[in-house]
């Protein structure tokens, strides 16, 4: 009667901390900030489901913990032993597959949305020393011609720069709602990184080497570039602004740019 | 202290503490005196470091950079993570494992006793030169504890003497000592065991000793390498990591990588040692899974080598490389995860004594499995790339380093302070000691996360008006962190001059550092230990009455 009464009890345990991993996880969304592109919603899809994952069993190992503290308080002064099991051949299998396969299945999942992010301007640093061909040019997908823009984005200590096709530079990035864009990274100093929170995206710019990353940005708006890699003294203040346009106001403000120059 | 230590030294030569006070200031190579040595000149680093760390804290108070200037900052963190990683916690480690490990093997001393001593009269001065950097022109290293290159090789002061070349020299002599550490201590842990001391008959923290220093031999002459190689580039002007003249920087980032990672397991490993020590005796329970226990020790030692790249995702990392150490370092979850069951096993239906080396064990248990899960998060690439560099990891990696490995050294602390110095801690004062660190502790580094969710960047000397929230409450928690160590210090100080005295073994805990005297004599046992039963062994019905036991 006892046993059962203690099954129960478990499987209450069990699937009242399921519940409460899987709200905990869906609440994970707003802890992120804007979806900006389309990588920005699978990347807030696979930390929903670490987090589940995660709160579940963080509040199984402490509820356990807890329980414990709250039950089994010896006495002040009895220092006799509690219960005298050293080991279980079977609940040590148990709890080294189980946590192999949940790791298998989260590196999984995590593949599974890295591919859907197709951070395709990465391939090109395999071929690393490769610098005196273009780039670019030994790694084009199909879809390159697709993508709307070409922009060049330059990093030095402590300012960003940013050339559009037209040999336009400023110093705000500007691209185009729902059209994917291939920014081309360069440093002239150190190691910089290109990081837009809202974007989900980040990249190291190493100097010397031609670094690519692709994007498609889905909410127009007012965003901040940040440097993400330390860069030295004045590295809080490396900042740019980051505008998604509809492709009216950026050829707009193109044009707008042109004419100052 | 000193009359207290002098008096009943000379009085009784066995029970009492015979080590007179001037030998810790000497170049003594018995294993406990440089033990305490290292413990006590860590601590003192520990200190600095804090200091350090609540000075980054008050600038991070506001969103404007006020209180300190942008270089002095970028100073202070990068000393801050310095001494806190190579000369605190690291060497820490390996005081406590030179007092712990003869004693728990049944050894009279290490395997090398004058190595011993220089292993540990190297770290003094390095730490000096180390802080001296502070007033040498244009002040201390600047490029952060990883001191990446091309930053690091910019040397802004011009002279050839600067806070970088320091920095550098510093960590190589802590380099050298910890491998001076890592040979004596396997050689020791291999060769010294009492009879019948057989592997699986060994404490966990002995195994986790192990695994631990055989990580420093294996992988730190890769950071060795690397920041010779980085002088190089620094001060005679080599390119071997200067991207502009066809050096690569990225190559440091791997060589760095391939020790620092690791590192953190030589850091963490022990702290799982002593939670192994500490939760089977304040809840008489055998360890639970003892054998999978040891394996997972060596498992994870294992593991820990191959998975450096999850530093790197957002480098110019190639995809390949980006899935394989993803898999890799989600692996390092089994080993760990097989350890905190455990743990949890072996508190489950035990007889709990609650007291203040059992709350640190506990709570660095409890902020392990927190630390951990947010570490699998990390290693998640299409995740890490959005929270890489931000105080996310900042946040995963004092879950890891201070409200465990930390904890763990406070808990060690009060569980062997009666063994060390023959004398009790005030427990009510270790009870504070323990809810302010701990409220503390999470109140500085929980809100960290939600901030590096946010997008808020490590290493900033000032941020956007929307991260101010979380920051207070980090900045406040860091201050009462720093506050919570005076109760500890008043109580380690008040307890070695007024603490009662302290019996063999006053919680009733097996391992053969309870079978001597408190403090243990020279050469640590009267005669040396036969083992011939298995470790942990709470069962035993001597262990209720152990004065009975002491006296045999």
């Amino acid at each position: 009667m006892r046993k059962i009464f203690n099954s129960l009890l478990l499987a209450a345990f069990i699937a009242a901390i399921m519940i409460i991993a899987r709200w905990i996880g869906h609440q994970a969304y707003s802890w992120m900030p804007t979806q900006a592109t389309a990588e920005a919603k699978r990347v807030d899809d696979i930390f929903s489901f670490l987090t589940s994952v995660g709160a579940f069993i963080f509040l199984g190992i402490t509820g356990i913990i807890g329980y414990s503290l709250l039950t089994c308080r010896a006495t002040r002064g009895d220092w006799s032993h509690g219960h005298p099991a050293r080991s279980d051949a079977r609940i040590e299998i148990l709890w080294t597959v189980i946590p192999t396969l949940l790791v298998l299945w989260l590196a999984a999942q995590s593949y599974n949305i890295y591919q859907q992010l197709n951070i395709e301007g990465l391939s090109p640093i395999v071929h690393l020393h490769m610098l005196e061909e273009p780039a670019v040019a030994a790694t084009v997908k199909s879809d390159i011609n697709q993508l709307a823009e070409n922009i060049e984005v330059i990093a030095k200590q402590w300012v960003w720069s940013f050339r559009y096709p037209n040999n336009i530079v400023s110093n705000e990035l500007h691209v185009v709602v729902n059209e994917r864009t291939r920014l081309n990274l360069h440093s002239q100093d150190v190691i910089h990184g290109f990081y837009i929170p809202e974007f989900r995206l980040k990249q190291d710019i190493v100097p010397n080497r031609n670094i690519d990353i692709v994007l498609t940005p889905t909410q127009t708006g007012k965003y901040r570039l940040r440097d993400s890699q330390f860069s030295g003294t004045d590295f809080a203040l490396m900042q740019a602004d980051v505008y998604v346009d509809s492709s009216e106001a950026y050829s707009q403000w193109l044009s707008q740019v042109a004419k100052r120059k | 202290m000193t009359n207290s230590i002098e008096n009943t030294g000379s009085e009784n030569h066995n029970r009492q503490p015979d080590t007179n006070w001037r030998e810790y200031f000497s170049f003594s190579t018995d294993h406990k005196v440089i033990g305490v040595q290292y413990m006590v000149t860590t601590f003192i680093f520990f200190l600095i470091g804090g200091l350090l760390a609540m000075i980054i804290r008050g600038e991070l108070l506001t969103p404007e950079s006020n209180v300190v200037d942008r270089s002095l900052y970028n100073g202070l963190f990068t000393l801050h993570g310095t001494v806190m990683i190579f000369l605190w916690i690291i060497p820490f480690n390996a005081g406590l494992a030179n007092y712990l490990v003869p004693l728990m093997i049944g050894a009279k001393d290490m395997a090398f006793p004058v190595l011993n001593a220089i292993a540990f009269w190297m770290i003094p001065p390095a730490g000096i030169l180390l802080l001296s950097s502070f007033l040498v022109q244009g002040g201390p290293a600047q490029a952060g504890w990883w001191s990446y290159p091309p930053i690091s090789i910019q040397n802004p002061s011009g002279y050839p003497i600067n806070g970088e070349s320091i920095w550098i020299l510093s960590v190589a002599l802590l380099g050298i000592s910890s491998i001076m550490g890592g040979v004596n201590f396997i050689t020791t842990i291999v060769w010294m065991r009492a009879p019948g001391m057989t592997f699986f008959r060994m404490p966990i923290f002995v195994w986790s000793v192990l695994s631990a220093q055989l990580l420093q031999l294996f992988c730190l002459p890769s950071l060795t390498g690397a920041i010779i190689l980085l002088f190089f580039d620094l001060t005679f002007g080599t390119n071997f990591f200067k991207p502009l003249q066809d050096g690569d920087p990225i190559i440091y980032q791997h060589l760095f990588w391939f020790y620092s990672h690791p590192a953190v397991y030589v850091m963490a490993l022990p702290a799982f040692g002593i939670f192994a020590e500490i939760l089977p005796a304040f809840s008489r329970n055998p360890l639970f899974g003892y054998r999978s226990v040891a394996i997972a020790s060596f498992g994870i030692g294992l593991v820990s080598i191959f998975v450096w790249v999850h530093h790197m995702f957002a480098s110019a990392t190639p995809n390949w490389m980006r899935i394989l150490f993803m898999v890799s370092s989600m692996l390092v979850a089994v080993p760990t995860g097989v350890k905190v069951f455990a743990w949890t096993a072996t508190v489950w239906n035990g007889r709990l004594h609650l007291l203040t080396p059992m709350l640190f064990a506990l709570g660095g248990v409890v902020m392990f499995v927190f630390g951990g899960i947010t570490g699998i998060m990390l290693a998640s690439v299409p995740f890490d790339i959005h929270v890489n560099n931000t105080y996310f990891v900042v946040g995963h990696f004092h879950y890891i380093v201070h409200n465990t490995i930390t904890m763990a050294i406070f808990a060690a602390i009060y569980f062997w302070f009666p063994k060390i110095t023959g004398r009790m801690y005030a427990e009510g004062w270790g009870k504070i000691h323990f809810f302010l660190t701990f409220i503390g502790a999470n109140l500085t580094f929980f809100p960290m996360h939600p901030l590096g969710l946010q997008g808020m960047l490590r290493r900033v000397s000032s941020y956007d008006p929307q991260y101010q929230g979380w920051n207070i409450v980090a900045s406040l928690g860091g201050f009462l962190l720093g506050m919570s160590t005076l109760p500890f210090i008043a109580n380690m100080i008040g307890s070695l001059l007024l603490g009662k005295e302290a019996s063999y073994n006053p919680w009733h805990a097996t391992g053969l550092e309870w079978k001597t005297s408190s403090p243990p004599p020279k050469e640590n046992f009267e005669e040396i230990p036969v083992v011939n039963e298995p470790p942990y062994n709470y069962n035993d019905r001597s262990l209720e009455a152990p004065e009975a036991a002491a006296q045999e």
